[in-house]
């Protein structure tokens, strides 16, 4: 477990820089390059010049990458062209509201899809199974903002039971002291997370009930239900649970789409107004930040499997 | 957006043993390849549906004429069948019916040039990097490891801010975000198949590393590679629909399926329901098709319970 371990972070690690490149990479990709997206389209090529040799543009280019590293690694993510502020406060501010709706969708979304799963999985290719799947693949085919839309249409246009604006304001509280507000934005972040987890839930006891273990309990005259219950159901739980892990680059993707439509304060809604303003700085830090979480949360994912299921230790990683 | 698929996750769902009984059925004899196909009733359904779509994005405007591209003020916001509009006009008077043919012509040539070419790219990377293996098949995944981590709908975007997104720059940077996939999927194929006989015959006759991968190596792996770009174009569509809904996409008068749902919160608002479920529908349904297509694909060449 111990030489797992260290591969695994050692790798994360490696990802983790070679996502900086990327993102360093686009900062420089930009036509003019950083000095055109804060000096303006009108700026003349000596503004252009003065503006790089102050901020250290003019050096090598990996002179500037390590800079930029070194800058990352003390939390510096550089300044809004358009919001004037810090980067890295922006985030702070933003960050902890995002995860409070994803957070709040995949709860309501796990508790519909893992009790889903288990069912479908007990009455296994019945026609009931099969009208599940299906429109599991429906709803992962449909677009989290039709989904959104015929929700707004319905429950805030039809029948008026919630607003289509979620709670504005700038603090976590003015947020939660609205929740009726938060049942749209939420309601709609959760379809497509209960069609995957309801699959692999699904897929997740069917594994199990072919398990050694099961046929043992129905050999001793465990019922099924009981054998379902208590055996299957908790071995199938904390595999599923771990792929969550594995799930944060869809959750961000799906909050981006969330938090733009219905104006919530949030990551998303920050990046989608930083991608109409060009707002380059704020657009990579974002970008960066949602990889690393990306790379960390498939780490512990990888982690958390392995300490259950030790066979996964010896693939290699 | 990339991530696991849900449908694929789940793909070895053979029965599990139930308790008491087993099945007195005796095994059917495993039909032809394309048999299997039709044998999956919604593979069948979808491959149709596509179809349909197609004839009424392509052919469907020399039957119904429409002006797609002036606006006009004075025909906005009528609804279906007012004025020889089956659809109704959205609020800058365009012709809905008409709208969704030619935003289909954007969302299937984006869809299938994107996924076509995140298959090319793919499967030249993941064929090089499984069968040289070793350092280079390690620098070569940590980099396809790093692009997963970046969400592809947010590197869109900002490539989106960076140029003016038209058709060609946006099949570009769909291709250049969705490859990672396939690379791994054909890595993995590559791994196992470099050690074939035949693959080490070659070799041993003098048969150079680019004729192994060239003539052994890809055309062994083509089941996985076409179950997996019939997914690519399904999650493509999608990715167009969610960049042009942002207003990130192709711009006015050109349009797409996701980009006629862009004002979607305030047609919500004003009950314009014929301004959101036709287009949105469409979306659902071409993707859902082609989600099924891959699924009666995976049952042709049999590469079923391989995660992509």
């Amino acid at each position: 477990m111990a030489r797992f371990l260290v591969r695994r972070v050692l790798q994360a690690v490696i990802v983790t820089v070679i996502v900086t490149v990327i993102v360093f990479a686009l900062l420089h990709a930009l036509p003019g390059g950083p000095a055109r997206g804060v000096l303006g389209q009108q700026a003349t090529p000596e503004q252009i010049a003065a503006f790089n040799r102050a901020q250290g543009l003019d050096q090598p280019i990996w002179t500037q990458y390590w800079h930029y590293l070194g800058r990352l690694v003390q939390g510096d993510l550089g300044e809004s062209f358009t919001l004037n502020a810090p980067v890295s406060q922006l985030l702070a501010n933003r960050l902890p509201k995002t995860l409070l709706l994803t957070m709040a969708s995949t709860v309501v979304a796990l508790l519909i899809a893992l009790p889903l799963g288990v069912w479908q999985a007990a009455r296994r290719n019945s026609v009931l199974d099969y009208t599940a799947t299906a429109l599991a693949i429906i709803v992962y085919s449909t677009p989290v903002f039709f989904l959104g839309l015929i929700l707004i249409m319905v429950f805030a246009q039809a029948i008026p039971l919630f607003p289509a604006q979620a709670p504005q304001g700038d603090a976590l509280g003015d947020i939660l002291a609205d929740p009726n507000a938060l049942v749209l934005p939420v309601v709609t972040g959760a379809f497509a997370t209960v069609a995957a987890f309801s699959r692999y839930m699904r897929s997740a006891t069917l594994d199990n009930l072919a398990e050694d273990y099961a046929r043992t309990a129905r050999a001793k005259g465990t019922s099924e239900r009981r054998v379902l219950v208590r055996h299957v159901v908790r071995n199938s739980l904390v595999p599923v649970v771990t792929m969550l892990g594995y799930y944060i680059p869809v959750m961000f993707g799906g909050s981006l789409v969330v938090e733009s439509m219905f104006n919530y304060p949030g990551v998303g809604f920050l990046f989608w107004n930083a991608a109409q303003t060009s707002d380059f700085p704020v657009l990579l830090g974002v970008v960066l930040v949602i990889a690393i979480a990306t790379v960390v949360g498939s780490m512990l994912a990888d982690i958390a499997q392995a300490l259950i299921d030790p066979r996964v230790r010896s693939v290699a990683v | 957006m990339s991530g696991s698929r849900p449908d694929q996750l789940a793909a070895d769902d053979e029965p599990a043993p139930a308790s008491g009984h087993t099945p007195g059925t005796v095994p059917r004899r495993r039909g032809t390849a394309l048999r299997r196909f039709t044998r999956n009733r919604l593979a069948v359904a979808g491959l149709a549906v596509v179809a349909v779509l197609f004839l009424f994005s392509f052919v469907g405007p020399l039957i119904y004429d429409t002006d797609q591209v002036h606006t006009d003020l004075a025909a906005a916001n009528l609804e279906p069948g007012d004025d020889g509009h089956p659809l109704g006009t959205d609020d800058v008077g365009y012709d809905v019916l008409g709208r969704l043919m030619v935003g289909g012509q954007t969302s299937l040539v984006i869809g299938l040039a994107a996924g076509a070419l995140a298959t090319v790219i793919g499967t030249a990377w993941g064929a090089v990097a499984g069968y040289l293996g070793g350092r280079v098949d390690a620098v070569m995944m940590r980099v396809v490891d790093a692009g997963i981590a970046i969400p592809a709908l947010f590197l869109l975007l900002v490539a989106s801010a960076i140029t003016t997104p038209d058709v060609p720059m946006m099949i570009l940077v769909m291709g250049l975000v969705s490859w990672l996939v396939p690379a791994r999927l054909v890595r993995a194929e590559a791994l196992s198949l470099k050690t074939r006989d035949y693959v080490l015959t070659l070799r041993a006759i003098g048969g150079s590393h680019r004729r192994a991968i060239v003539r052994h190596i890809v055309p062994n792996a083509v089941g996985t590679m076409m179950v997996n770009a019939t997914f690519q174009v399904a999650d493509a569509i999608l990715l167009v629909a969610y960049v042009s809904f942002l207003g990130m996409g192709v711009q006015p008068p050109a349009t797409d399926w996701g980009a006629m749902l862009s004002k979607g919160v305030s047609y919500a608002y004003s009950g314009a329901w014929w301004l959101i479920l036709p287009a949105g529908v469409l979306i659902v349904l071409v993707v859902a098709s082609f989600n099924f297509i891959g699924d009666g694909l995976r049952d042709m060449f049999e590469v079923r319970g391989k995660n992509r």
